[in-house]
């Protein structure tokens, strides 16, 4: 088995796993750890399409790595968004959970 | 699409289109508030000259115009192109966004002296960066940049619907979040398949270079779930009725209108542009498939809302079902591929100005009632008449009666899926247009009935206007010319590909 190949499987069992927390757990903060499993995963395949130099034939192709940095931003982007949802969630409401028929979910008929 | 050059003339266009709203979000961010309502209306009509230009650019040249970043062709570089339907949907944009933003003046621009409210800067600087976002989906040529613009639409909507931080507009934000998280991770991965396969992320590049392997067809698996769950397709559809309904009138007209057409699009560019060479027949019945559940669950479960947001709301999701007829209809290069295509794209314009004047109405009616459920609309049409006269409008487009885009799109559909003989494909389209007649009349019929309704707060004539004019482009629609349906056709890669 060369490095390759292990990293593509770890980043597929990365994928596998963060995906079925995402789908099974019920509390927002974990679907966002889980996402970020994923996403870890889905890096280490570009990291595996840098090391073969994707189809170009060059021995180290630097494109993926840019398009991992880019992917790293937005995913960091993309949890600070979610972590400050879950604060205010978590302020407004005194709890976090996505239910809308949660405690504080019933007063959804009137509005403005 | 043959090999374009890099970079064709009036293809800067194309940069300033993206970069004009971008630059208004930098502004109003730096200047604060109150200018930030100001920078958005005012760059409003630039923007839409800017689409118009474009679209003239394309219609003189007959062919898509780009242009290469920095000077460097693909694939090293980035390309932004814009074909016809690009050009389209970016004049599409800039009325809806325009309409929006006017009608969101009453909340949101703050009157001097008054103090700055953190939910009006939100407002206006999430709406040009949806704009920004939305033209660069509509110009990117290359997968990766794709996934950045998609990225960059969903930052922005998130905020859009949880602007008042009531609990539950902040657990249908964070809920939507989470499945757009989920759909741009399956994207990428996507994308990060595609570029080990082929070393390109251009997509006319890889659309020379695609072969049916299974490794495409995992990429395009994985890319089109990603894409679903941001367009909100049934199954995935559960974080669009309570994060569209929740939203202010404004934003749920642009998140409705709009934000969702945004990820169609790119399934559109993936399986008609990247994909068009592959047998797609079997996929695309899948998405169909898909499309028909939508219409029927969307328009049920429209049909028992109680309030007229939710309502709304859950025709939007009947309403996407619609979009995917365009797969089986319009794949491969067959005679009839032409009109199921025109209908595709008939049927996103035509649900994306009846439904944003139908929020905007709705949010009229919420205002001057003080409330928004349906059982307390008795007569409420004989003191609010422009108002429902425009859910009356907008709910003709969408159950598809003369004339109205929605006709149109769903007649094209018919004569499609006729030709094609897959006949099966008529049914969802016909009888979805009998569920929204239902769920149209259950809005209309109590507030023609003989009541009397206490109106809180007479809504403003400018207001109610403009909602109205986008019902009526939503009617208008109707009497596209022959010219415009040529137009949608410039640059699609099957076109080109049969003609001589």
């Amino acid at each position: 088995m060369n490095a390759s190949l292990l990293a593509g499987l770890v980043g597929a069992a990365l994928v596998g796993l963060g995906l079925y927390g995402l789908i099974a757990h019920p509390h927002p903060l974990r679907k966002l750890l889980a996402f970020n499993l994923v996403g870890s995963g889905v890096f280490l395949v570009f990291g595996v399409v840098a090391r073969r130099g994707a189809a170009a034939g060059y021995a180290f192709d630097p494109v993926p790595q840019a398009m991992v940095i880019t992917g790293i931003v937005v995913a960091f982007a993309a949890s600070a968004l979610a972590v400050a949802l879950i604060l205010r969630l978590a302020v407004a409401s005194g709890g976090v959970s996505l239910d809308p028929q949660g405690p504080a979910g019933r007063d959804a008929g009137e509005m403005e | 699409m043959t090999a374009t050059p890099a970079t064709t003339p009036g293809g800067f266009l194309l940069v300033l289109a993206v970069l004009l709203p971008a630059g208004g979000v930098l502004l109003s961010f730096v200047l604060g508030g109150r200018a930030a309502g100001k920078i958005a209306l005012g760059l409003t009509p630039v923007g839409f000259g800017l689409a118009c230009l474009v679209a003239m650019k394309v219609a003189a040249a007959g062919a898509p115009i780009a242009y290469a970043i920095g000077g460097l062709p693909p694939p090293l570089g980035i390309a932004l192109r814009a074909d016809g339907v690009s050009a389209v949907m970016m004049v599409a944009a800039a009325i809806i966004v325009a309409a929006s933003a006017f009608y969101a003046r009453a909340k949101f621009v703050m009157p001097e002296g008054a103090p700055e409210s953190r939910g009006a800067l939100t407002f206006w600087i999430m709406i040009q960066a949806i704009w920004a976002a939305l033209n660069l989906i509509f110009v990117g040529g290359d997968l990766f940049n794709l996934y950045v613009a998609l990225e960059l639409l969903t930052f922005a909507a998130v905020p859009l619907v949880c602007i008042d931080g009531r609990p539950e507009t902040l657990r249908a934000a964070l809920r939507y979040l989470l499945f757009a998280l989920f759909g741009s991770v399956s994207y990428l991965l996507g994308v990060a398949l595609l570029y080990g396969l082929y070393g390109a992320l251009d997509i006319s590049l890889l659309a020379q270079r695609v072969e049916a392997a299974p490794m495409v067809w995992t990429a395009a698996a994985l890319m089109t779930a990603g894409l679903l769950a941001k367009t909100a397709l049934f199954p995935l559809h559960l974080w669009l009725p309570p994060a569209h309904a929740n939203a202010p009138a404004a934003a749920s007209a642009v998140l409705s209108g709009l934000v969702v057409k945004g990820s169609f699009f790119l399934a559109l560019r993936l399986w008609f542009y990247v994909l068009p060479g592959l047998p797609t027949a079997a996929p695309s019945v899948v998405l169909g498939a898909l499309g028909a559940l939508a219409v029927l669950f969307g328009s049920v479960l429209a049909l028992r809302q109680a309030r007229l947001k939710l309502l709304v709301a859950y025709s939007t999701v009947a309403q996407i079902g619609y979009l995917f007829f365009v797969f089986p209809l319009a794949a491969g290069a067959h005679v009839w591929s032409p009109l199921g295509w025109s209908g595709g794209l008939m049927q996103v314009l035509a649900h994306a100005f009846a439904k944003a004047a139908m929020f905007l109405a709705a949010g009229l009616v919420a205002e001057a009632l003080g409330h928004d459920r349906i059982a307390g609309f008795t007569g409420a049409a004989r003191a609010l008449p422009l108002t429902f006269l425009t859910l009356g409008l907008g709910g003709l487009s969408l159950m598809g009666l003369p004339p109205s885009g929605g006709f149109e799109a769903k007649w094209l559909m018919l004569r499609a899926s006729a030709a094609s003989g897959q006949w099966l494909w008529s049914l969802p389209i016909l009888g979805g247009g009998l569920l929204a007649g239902g769920y149209v009349y259950r809005i209309l019929a109590p507030a023609l009935a003989d009541g009397e309704v206490e109106i809180k707060a007479r809504p403003q004539r400018s207001r109610e206007a403009v909602a109205l004019g986008l019902a009526v482009l939503a009617l208008a629609l109707a009497f596209a010319p022959r010219g415009f349906f040529d137009f949608l056709e410039i640059g699609r890669p099957s076109v080109s590909r049969s003609a001589p």
